[in-house]
């Protein structure tokens, strides 16, 4: 296993270095130029070429990219022209609120599905098995921008159960309650296409196990229902959906930008939207380098994770 | 076939048609950080062997022995990984795609499972005329007639033009991949345990539509099998294979009749004896496992397993060699020890190949019609 | 060869040719009718197909169906429903029913187009990256990982306000970006195809590459491709609303479902005036609803192996 992990990181290495190279040039395709946001229109064309110098601007891109990828190798990710600090700062006081309600919303997520998931897959072709599916469904098909809309809707503006939006109210004393009554329908928001994702892989992958014959061999045993499902079958169906949690984190990360956007969840979501809106290129490097870092560790950890559950996967 | 054709066949004067001369197929097994390779399996490990004009040289042995592995890289769908295939006369074992090409449409393979080798997309009338026209070989309207022409030679008929496989039975479909293989009119067919997924009964019947399109084609096969009933139907001699090498190559009537090495011995042991009566005879039994082509015992590969092995045969790795120097119409045997005895079974009192044709095209309008 | 068969030697001499019966060789029906049939068993599928062409249909003949100009600019802004305007008007006085009809087209360009130019590339890729192998696939399997290791939305997001929003941008977007999927799947089903006998018999019999790879691969390559290309569609759609409501897809004057939603981020619009976000946001959940059930019909019907 261990030589199989440090594989993985060696293929990684190109992957990532690729992944800089992408980055660096779509960010360097934008029309607009960072030394504008230092200048007005009234600039001569003597300011605008110093100013372009004094950034770096006028040198061929390869060698900003070296440049760049110097910085980046120790750590340092540049200056947000936006927000006037170091981009590492900026990413540092934004990642734990995404932190946070990503981690909520995976728990409420699994938490949900998947005892429905396995409940489901023993009563086949009920009601019960026709509303959870048609539910995941509906879950899988609202857009999350909607869905957080008719929740602000419904529980915050009509309701008043909850606040329509940040992570806690503002100028208020903070404090934990405040705090959570802040993440409940965002969570709510991000957790719905999770779990209805979810809850049909739990629900078929179980179905398929149920099916096995090592379960009938178990039923013929004499074994109970119980017994059967929790010793027998979980382990099996839990396979399959351990690649789901890997494949989940890019969603999730979707899902999370425009979640954070409608509630004003001060996360990495809101500030890809500012600093898109701000043209602040750094702060967009610096947050894909991040999020692909972070895909990359989530899809590694799914792989091994996949060999912990299943002892037939061999590492080579 | 008359015994006439045999002596022929073996006979050192006449040109062999394909001639296979060491060959071997290993395949590197990968391993660790970086993927080094750290070994092989031979699956093909020194094998010589030549067939000529007109016969049928049936390979047997257990599975993995590597006899499939051989016919594939005669066909090249595995490269050799080192040995000549000289085929008509020219070396094919390194010959690239473009006069490999050329060589293909004479050198043909019949699959194992009918089931998997007919492209499920596709009637049967496009499989067929297919080959024709990727060849260039004539029109469509002239493939057109010859797709009908084939199915009648195969005991179909030419309404099955328009049916998919999976509409076809296994006996069909295997007659559909026989044809396909006859399209190109090669000289040499290579047939990969041709009858091993059909029903017992579906098998005489394929055997026999191979048997007459070889009188009626002058056809050359390589027959590979790992049951012995069809091997002996069918072949005018018999290579005997395990763990990737020859161990005894010899006409059929010397296999069954008087078998040189132990191996051929045991298996002619374990093909089960259809009548009741001469069952209760002594009976030798294989034991041990076959080892692993990946790390193959030393001397004589079958030593492992061998009741006669003596201290020789861990050494020193025999030769395939005549089995009786004074009458090259024996065969040839790789041991140190070869026996000397007739069979323990009796395989002596000659059954005659019922008279008159198996007729192909009868079949038709019996077979699922 | 006269001299083999021993007595008895069951099953091969003594079996004259029989009739082979394990199965009647009647005319069976096509692939494509099995298809169909199995498709129209699945309810909500039909349903699902139903409403899709309805919503294509509805695209088509936007100009005869909607009642005015989706950007003629009425006084009466903010108007609720009423006899003037079915759905009322938007905050700048524009009909809603009319710009929500019109928004159809926008969804569906950009669901089908981007689809269309992903599954292109990723089918090409998957292609060549399962039947050379080696070093082809190892270049191109690299290049997956890259794509499949950033955050998608967040790469489409960056990518759009980089080259600017329009319909024709958002779709060349995402088109370029979702490919690594289909390319994945492509190569995985190639790399078992080519193992299998019918094109192993392809090779012996001399074909040349293309012809392996369009005639005898790709055909059996299709329908986790098509299955996969549904569910595309409903992404894509979903995205391009996602993009727009963010003020990075299509603009205004020109409606999309998701830029009339926009709208709702004021707590007035959303607390008072719900006919200018329930029905787009109601349009993109109907739309995305039906074609998922599509996609699960025809997961249905034509992932169940031919037999």
């Amino acid at each position: 296993m261990i030589p199989y992990i440090i594989r993985r990181i060696l293929i990684g290495i190109p992957v990532l270095w690729g992944v800089t190279v992408i980055n660096f040039v779509i960010i360097n395709l934008a029309p607009g130029s960072p030394a504008d946001l230092y200048l007005t229109p009234t600039s001569t064309p003597n300011q605008v070429a110093m100013m372009r110098h004094q950034l770096g601007l006028d040198q061929p891109i390869w060698v900003r990219y070296v440049k760049w990828l110097g910085q980046l190798v120790h750590g340092d990710l540049g200056y947000s022209l936006q927000n006037r600090i170091p981009v590492t700062q900026l990413l540092g006081e934004r990642i734990l609120p995404t932190l946070t309600l990503m981690g909520a919303s995976l728990v409420v997520a699994y938490a949900v599905a998947i005892p429905f998931g396995i409940f489901v897959a023993r009563r086949r072709n009920t009601a019960a098995d026709y509303g959870v599916v048609g539910l995941s469904f509906l879950g899988i098909s609202v857009p999350h921008f909607f869905l957080g809309l008719v929740m602000i809707y419904v529980f915050a503006v009509k309701l008043g159960w909850f606040p329509t939006g940040n992570i806690m109210t503002l100028g208020g004393p903070g404090g934990l309650v405040d705090r959570v009554e802040h993440l409940v329908l965002p969570t709510l928001v991000l957790a719905t296409a999770i779990s209805a994702n979810m809850v049909r892989y739990v629900r078929s992958s179980m179905i398929d196990v149920l099916g096995a014959d090592y379960i009938r061999t178990a039923r013929a045993k004499g074994l109970g229902d119980i017994m059967i499902t929790n010793k027998h079958a979980l382990r099996n169906a839990l396979t399959p959906i351990v690649t789901v949690i890997g494949v989940d984190l890019s969603v999730l990360l979707g899902g999370a930008i425009v979640t954070e956007q409608i509630f004003q969840w001060q996360g990495i979501g809101l500030l890809t939207i500012q600093a898109i809106q701000g043209r602040d290129y750094s702060v967009l490097m610096g947050i894909n380098l991040i999020a692909a870092l972070g895909v990359f560790v989530a899809n590694l950890l799914t792989d091994i994770a996949y060999g912990v559950v299943d002892p037939r996967v061999k590492y080579s | 076939m008359t015994a006439a054709k045999i002596e022929n066949a073996t006979a050192d004067d006449r040109r062999p048609l394909l001639e296979v001369v060491d060959l071997r197929l290993h395949y590197p097994i990968k391993r660790g950080v970086i993927s080094r390779t750290v070994g092989h399996v031979k699956a093909v490990d020194g094998v010589s062997f030549s067939v000529y004009p007109g016969e049928t040289l049936g390979i047997v042995g257990e599975s993995g022995c590597g006899k499939s592995s051989a016919g594939r890289s005669i066909i090249r769908l595995e490269t050799p990984t080192s040995g000549s295939v000289i085929f008509d006369g020219d070396d094919i074992s390194r010959a690239g795609e473009r006069s490999l090409r050329r060589v293909r449409s004479e050198l043909q393979m019949v699959f194992q499972d009918p089931y998997a080798s007919l492209n499920p997309q596709l009637r049967i009338g496009d499989l067929l005329a297919e080959p024709l026209i990727a060849h260039h070989k004539c029109s469509r309207a002239e493939a057109k007639q010859r797709v009908r022409e084939i199915l009648t030679t195969v005991g179909l008929n030419d309404q099955y033009v328009n049916r998919y496989p999976h509409e076809l039975s296994g006996g069909q479909r295997q007659r559909v991949g026989i044809a396909r293989a006859l399209m190109l009119e090669p000289k040499l067919i290579v047939c990969d345990e041709p009858v091993s997924a059909l029903d017992v009964s579906i098998q005489a019947q394929v055997l026999n539509l191979l048997k007459d399109l070889q009188e009626d084609f002058g056809l050359t096969y390589i027959f590979i099998s790992h049951g012995l009933g069809a091997i002996k139907y069918i072949s005018d001699r018999i290579a005997v294979m395990y763990l990737g090498k020859i161990m005894e190559l010899a006409p059929t009537t010397e296999i069954f009749n008087r078998p040189s090495h132990p191996y051929t011995e045991l298996l002619l042991d374990a093909y089960p004896e259809p009548n009741p009566r001469l069952r209760d005879r002594e009976r030798m039994v294989i034991e041990g496992d076959v080892p692993s082509p990946a790390d193959p015992p030393s001397g004589c590969v079958f030593h492992t397993r061998c009741p006669y092995a003596q201290e020789k045969c861990r050494i020193e790795v025999p030769q395939l060699e005549s089995i009786d120097a004074a009458d090259s119409g024996r065969g040839e045997v790789a041991c140190h020890f070869p026996l000397d005895k007739p069979s323990r079974r009796s395989f002596a009192a000659p059954e005659p190949v019922p008279a008159g044709r198996h007729s192909a095209s009868a079949t038709a309008s019996g077979e699922g019609a | 060869m006269t001299a083999t068969a021993a007595p008895g030697d069951a099953g091969i001499n003594a079996a004259p040719d029989t009739v082979d019966t394990t199965r009647p060789a009647g005319r069976a029906e096509s692939a494509l009718r099995r298809v169909v049939r199995r498709y129209l068993k699945h309810r909500m599928a039909v349903v699902g197909l139903v409403v899709f062409v309805l919503l294509i249909l509805m695209a088509i003949f936007a100009p005869l169906i909607a009642p005015m100009s989706p950007y003629k600019i009425f006084p009466e802004y903010d108007a609720a429903p009423g006899a003037g305007h079915i759905l009322g008007t938007d905050s700048t006085g524009r009909d809603v029913l009319s710009r929500l009809i019109y928004a159809s087209r926008v969804s569906l360009t950009v669901g089908v187009g981007a689809v269309l130019v992903y599954v292109i590339i990723g089918v090409t890729l998957g292609l060549l990256a399962g039947y050379y192998g080696r070093w082809v696939d190892q270049i191109v399997m690299r290049i997956t990982d890259m794509f499949m290791s950033f955050p998608y939305f967040m790469l489409i997001l960056v990518l759009v306000s980089v080259i600017g929003p329009s319909l024709l941008n958002i779709t060349a977007v995402i088109g370029f970006m979702a490919w690594p999927p289909v390319a994945r799947l492509v190569r995985g089903q190639v790399l078992t195809i080519k193992e299998s006998d019918y094109v192993r018999a392809g090779v012996s019999l001399g074909y040349q590459a293309p012809r392996i790879l369009f005639r005898h691969i790709l055909p059996n390559t299709l329908s986790p491709i098509v299955v996969n290309a549904t569910f595309g569609v409903a992404q894509a759609i979903i995205l391009e609303s996602g993009l727009s409501f963010l003020g990075l897809g299509v603009r205004p004057p020109a409606a999309s479902w998701g830029n009339m939603l926009t709208q709702a981020q004021s707590i007035t619009v959303l607390a008072d005036q719900w006919w200018m976000w329930v029905p787009p946001g109601l349009m993109i959940l109907i739309a995305v609803l039906a074609i998922n059930f599509v996609g699960d019909g025809l997961r249905d019907a034509l992932e169940a192996r031919q037999g």
